[in-house]
């Protein structure tokens, strides 16, 4: 008796029951069809996508919407500027945040609490409060809707920077790096031979973090970019979808799809280490 | 720069080396106080430049631009205009202002109806993901999914699902016998459809974690809760809810700061009259009023102040949640 109640009482080694399969179902369900729908849409007529009712099996339409979405909205310039703007701001925030997660992490230098504490901080500032000024400031650089007004504000992250430095106060023994100096290693040797190779896995989960955020980022984007000059895919397709185009409503799910569908064949491959990328994160916090 | 005072000196001595008369002890000296020097000066300073980026690119768009923002927020400025001083008019000005009442309560009613059920759920989702599975794997990745989706993506997608008259969700409701909805103009069903798009983005990524906060959970826990009796549900509320109460005021606070700012989901959800966030400013929140005053009015002074309710909301949330915090610490505590 004692022994089954030990066994049931510990959760996680708990067989789930029916109902869990049919609740997590639910869910898995309630996750996946706007995904799948939005396939289904992509794939017919713009009449039929608005007839009622909706229609629930994929049309004959798709290649015909994707080729109209990307020569006659011109989504391809969309997906490359997206992708370069992802990745500058990944590598850009994963290298700076590595360097800062490993002085807050290793290093002694006067200031370290305040200075880790304000970057924590930082991260509770809502970007509305300063967009009015950038947006005065590129304005005044002649940088509205060049790409560099979206990358340089990004170009390192609070939460980069907290991250690695969680991740290097476990991960990096002091004594390697004191080792190191020893044999008369600079700074950046030690981060090349000694920082960089420990801190690999942390440094690819937050570059996919990252990648993530800055290809969905919307509203500095949206301001600072327009539909009609060099758009990022979000900015397009806010364009598409205020009809500034088209009405055609399945070329604008059409352009929905292009911008998830890079993202999800990422999370298809990459989903473990996202997983446990994302709860590594947020638990140490 | 001392591996290469470190190479010339290694070199001297090598075989191949062009003959040399043998190094003086006194450069030799020099030569270890220069290395001396610039190991101090390495180790000193380094560490600032290895922070220097991020406090560099934060003082440059995160800062300045919100102190700017501050000194905005007094002055009347038209875009492309001069400044010109006003005191706290900008702001006595909201205070009358019935558009910024009606979105800050928007702002309000929104951000309760998307945080709170979408965190209630996310719980129940990590307790069900934290069983011993079949498919887990799947699971996971299948919640988390919709964190692929941009905003833009999402909030196109789930305008189509609630359109009135050809939807598949009035379908679906009619299919029960349920008469359609207006998930348009009408301001509740609007607000939910607004906040079900959050939810749907949101849900999976805060699920997983509660589901590594679970895991972290001692066992022993549990199982002397079940030696005293405990039944799972309750082991579920006096065990896991208790053990895991940082990472919920984690989850409280993150959402609380993406609820502030919501706009792009009532932007885009609003189509053509999405700026004013649907035909009678029934979902325009306090981010789309703000880029209505500065991008459509062009009253940046305004916008200015009202992204300034913003933070200061912010840290009023911020601060409440912290006494509530201190103060069931304590309980616990005593």
């Amino acid at each position: 008796m004692a022994r089954t109640l030990l066994r049931q009482s510990a959760g996680r080694q708990h067989h789930a029951g029916p109902l869990t399969y049919v609740l997590l179902g639910v869910a898995a369900l309630f996750s996946l069809f706007p995904l799948y729908w939005n396939l289904v849409a992509a794939s017919h007529s713009g009449e039929r996508v608005v007839e009622a009712p909706a229609p629930l099996l994929p049309g004959p339409r798709l290649f015909d919407n994707l080729s109209f979405a990307w020569n006659q909205v011109d989504m391809g310039e969309a997906l490359v500027n997206t992708t370069v703007v992802a990745s500058l701001v990944a590598l850009s925030t994963v290298l700076f945040a590595t360097l800062a997660g490993f002085a807050f992490a290793k290093l002694r230098f006067k200031g370290r609490g305040a200075l880790l504490t304000l970057v924590v901080a930082t991260m509770t500032v809502p970007p509305q409060l300063s967009v009015i000024p950038l947006y005065r400031i590129i304005t005044d650089l002649g940088w509205v809707d060049q790409l560099q007004s979206v990358v340089l504000p990004s170009l390192v992250a609070a939460f980069g920077v907290f991250f690695m430095r969680q991740y290097l106060v476990e991960a990096l023994p002091v004594e390697l790096v004191e080792a190191a100096r020893m044999d008369g290693a600079h700074s950046l040797r030690i981060v090349w031979h000694v920082v960089f190779p420990v801190a690999r896995p942390a440094m690819a989960v937050l570059g996919m973090l990252v990648f993530v955020q800055a290809w969905n980022d919307f509203f500095w984007p949206f301001i600072a970019l327009t539909p009609d000059g060099s758009p990022t895919l979000q900015v397009a397709l806010a364009g598409l979808g205020a009809g500034n185009h088209t009405v055609d409503q399945a070329v604008v799910l059409t352009g929905a799809l292009i911008s998830t569908v890079p993202l999800l064949l990422v999370f298809a491959v990459l989903g473990k280490h996202i997983v446990g990328g994302i709860t590594a994160g947020a638990v140490k916090s | 720069m001392a591996t290469s005072v470190r190479a010339r000196n290694g070199g001297s001595s090598s075989p191949d080396a062009p003959p040399s008369p043998t190094p003086r002890p006194d450069a030799a000296r020099s030569g270890s106080a220069r290395r001396a020097r610039l190991y101090r000066w390495d180790l000193k300073a380094t560490p600032y430049l290895f922070v220097a980026p991020f406090f560099l690119t934060f003082a440059a768009f995160g800062l300045f631009p919100l102190l700017y923002t501050g000194w905005l927020s007094l002055n009347r400025v038209e875009l492309g205009g001069d400044p010109r001083w006003k005191g706290l008019e900008n702001y006595t000005d909201l205070a009358t202002s019935e558009f910024f009442w009606n979105a800050l309560a928007n702002t309000f009613t929104i951000g309760l109806i998307s945080t709170v059920p979408q965190l209630l759920m996310a719980l129940g989702l990590a307790h069900l993901l934290n069983y011993r599975l079949r498919g887990r794997g799947f699971f996971r990745v299948a919640v988390l999914a919709p964190y692929a989706t941009s905003i833009a993506a999402a909030t196109l997608v789930f305008a189509q699902l609630f359109n009135t008259d050809y939807g598949l969700i009035n379908s679906a409701l009619g299919w029960v016998g349920f008469d359609p909805v207006d998930w348009e103009a009408s301001k509740w069903p609007a607000q939910i459809a607004i906040s079900t798009i959050v939810i749907w983005r949101w849900t999976g990524y805060n699920a997983l974690i509660y589901l590594a906060a679970m895991q972290a959970v001692p066992q022993d826990l549990y199982e002397a809760a079940a030696l005293d009796g405990a039944s799972r549900w309750r082991q579920f509320l006096s065990v896991t809810i208790p053990s895991i109460r940082p990472t919920i005021l984690f989850t409280v606070i993150v959402s609380t700061i993406g609820a502030t700012q919501l706009f792009g989901e009532p932007m885009l959800y609003g189509g053509s009259v999405g700026i004013s966030g649907g035909s009678g400013n029934q979902f325009q929140t306090l981010s789309l009023l703000m880029y209505e005053k500065g991008w459509v009015t062009g009253a940046l002074g305004q916008a200015s102040a009202i992204a300034w309710v913003m933070l200061l909301l912010l840290l009023l949330v911020g601060g409440v949640q912290s006494l509530v915090a201190r103060s069931q610490r304590k309980k616990l505590g005593g």
